[in-house]
């Protein structure tokens, strides 16, 4: 019970803290809208050639942009939860915030707000881009564009908060894992093409992942112009299922450190 | 009254082994509240896994550690406000200032006026100059000042220090002796140090205990080690202890 006790002032300490060491570097600042930018362009001028041929894309056009933008989302942010967390083995800071009064529940709750910060920094200005160079703009979705968010964002952190169970229990030899479990769900959760051209048994497996919804549901919208409301509710279930097992995990493999020595070893 | 509540820290019959690999082999002793005990032992004695099972880092295989009161690992955060650390194995984020970096953990330990409480313990251990700078400019001696701030600023009734002054000159080694000292007689604070400097050891220590081989192989007041062993100052007793020259020295 007392890991879940909880209080707002640590969680803004390391939220102060990971802001502290964004604002002292500039090379971090740049990293976050260098990748999201490159890609948004190289896939934006993709998207503008296929739709000037005809068929599907002529008529659905931003399908490309758009799956671009909202992949990015779901990356980006596991990838600022999981790099926040791995700064502090980096500083070799890890000691010091296991032995202070930090909760692992506020702990979490800073990665997850770092998490945003990090993905707007990178994010507002690919999507300012988007709307510059291709005419694509993701805001004017609006209310839809806040739900797809709120279910991508959901999912970086289920797997932002598992990965960094992963490095507490096995130290920087997982660091890998952080920058590339996400990859695997990019296949299954039919980012660029619809659940319908998996085979049949695969889709299984597609319809279990909470992103697949969403990004049918972003086609839907784009190209049908409808808002499957259904869709998204049965991402948020998914979601719910998959940030208490990933929490679960987490726990389970902070004690597991504790067990085998991990903290103390973090490092290698 | 519990002896656990009585003592600061308290650890009965403690073992922890990996796989296999027996770091700590039932290991007991009592520390006192406001004493000052010297935890000596080579490499691989199990100083470092005992020291993390007292702050709650590692989870004993057997038997039983209480900091405060509080049994480690399971009621650790009932007691964790009221201890502190510091270690050469640890460190300060660099490119925070030493400033940005003792907010952080003021914040962190709930400390009340932080802006006092640092500049108060920047005086004291000579950092003013230092505050707005990055820490990972400092010297190595600059940032063990550091980290002895960040370990006293919550002015812990438990302190584990693990060669608090292993990096620093002399003559601020000596001060920062002294320093702990001060803060000992002021706050009623229990130290436990790990250190291979003896004569910080004889300086400050009221109490030894030698480890060898995850055991406890002596256990006394610096005194009566150097009466018993006939030796003139710790480092040969520590030699003779980790030779096994204990037992034909001592009798």
């Amino acid at each position: 019970m007392s890991a879940l006790a909880y209080s707002p002032r640590r969680v803004r300490a390391m939220v102060r803290r990971n802001w502290y060491l964004l604002r002292s570097s500039w090379p971090r600042i740049l990293d976050l809208m260098y990748w999201p930018m490159l890609q948004m362009i190289t896939w934006g001028f993709l998207q503008l050639y296929v739709s000037q041929q005809a068929g599907f894309f002529a008529q659905a056009g931003g399908v490309l942009i758009g799956s671009v933008l909202l992949w990015d989302i779901l990356f980006r942010g596991q990838l600022g939860f999981s790099i926040s967390f791995l700064e502090e083995m980096y500083a070799r800071n890890l000691g010091n915030i296991m032995m202070s009064p930090l909760r692992p529940v506020e702990f979490v709750a800073a990665l997850m707000v770092m998490s945003l910060v990090r993905l707007m920094i990178g994010m507002i200005p690919v999507s300012l881009l988007a709307i510059a160079f291709f005419g694509f703009n993701v805001w004017s979705l609006g209310l839809a564009l806040a739900v797809f968010f709120l279910n991508l964002i959901l999912t970086s952190w289920s797997i932002g908060i598992f990965v960094a169970g992963l490095l507490l229990r096995n130290g920087l030899g997982a660091e890998t894992l952080a920058w590339t479990f996400m990859f695997l769900m990019l296949p299954f959760t039919c980012v660029y093409y619809p659940v319908s051209v998996l085979p049949h048994w695969l889709q299984y497996v597609a319809w279990a992942l909470p992103p697949t919804y969403v990004f049918e549901g972003m086609r839907a919208l784009l190209t049908e112009r409808v808002f499957r409301a259904d869709l998204m509710i049965e991402a948020f279930i998914f979601n719910g299922v998959l940030f208490a097992a990933a929490s679960f995990a987490f726990l389970r493999l902070l004690e597991s450190a504790r067990l085998h020595g991990s903290l103390i070893q973090s490092h290698e | 009254m519990d002896a656990r509540l009585q003592n600061a820290i308290t650890l009965e019959r403690v073992s922890k082994n990996y796989k296999g690999v027996t770091a700590v082999d039932g290991v007991s002793f009592a520390l006192p509240r406001g004493s000052i005990t010297a935890l000596l032992g080579g490499n691989g004695a199990g100083k470092t896994t005992t020291i993390a099972m007292i702050m709650g880092l590692v989870t004993p295989t057997s038997g039983s550690v209480h900091v405060l009161g509080a049994a480690m690992p399971q009621e650790r955060y009932q007691v964790l406000h009221r201890m502190n650390f510091e270690s050469p194995y640890v460190d300060l984020p660099t490119r925070l200032t030493v400033r940005q970096n003792l907010s952080v953990f003021a914040q962190l330990y709930g400390i009340e006026d932080i802006d006092a409480r640092i500049a108060a313990l920047a005086s004291d251990l000579n950092l003013t100059e230092f505050l707005d700078k990055w820490t990972g400019k400092l010297s190595s001696g600059q940032k063990t000042r550091v980290s002895l701030a960040k370990a006293l600023l919550n002015r812990p009734e438990v302190l584990l220090l693990d060669e608090p002054t292993a990096s620093l000159d002399p003559d601020t080694a000596d001060w920062v002796r002294g320093h702990l000292e001060t803060f000992r007689r002021s706050f009623n604070a229990t130290i436990l140090l790990a250190s291979h400097n003896m004569n910080e050891v004889e300086r400050l220590a009221e109490r030894v205990i030698i480890m060898k081989k995850g055991k406890i192989e002596d256990d006394d007041t610096p005194q009566r080690l150097l009466s018993r062993y006939g030796r003139e100052d710790l480092e040969e007793v520590f030699l003779d202890v980790a030779r096994g020259r204990k037992r034909e020295v001592a009798q």
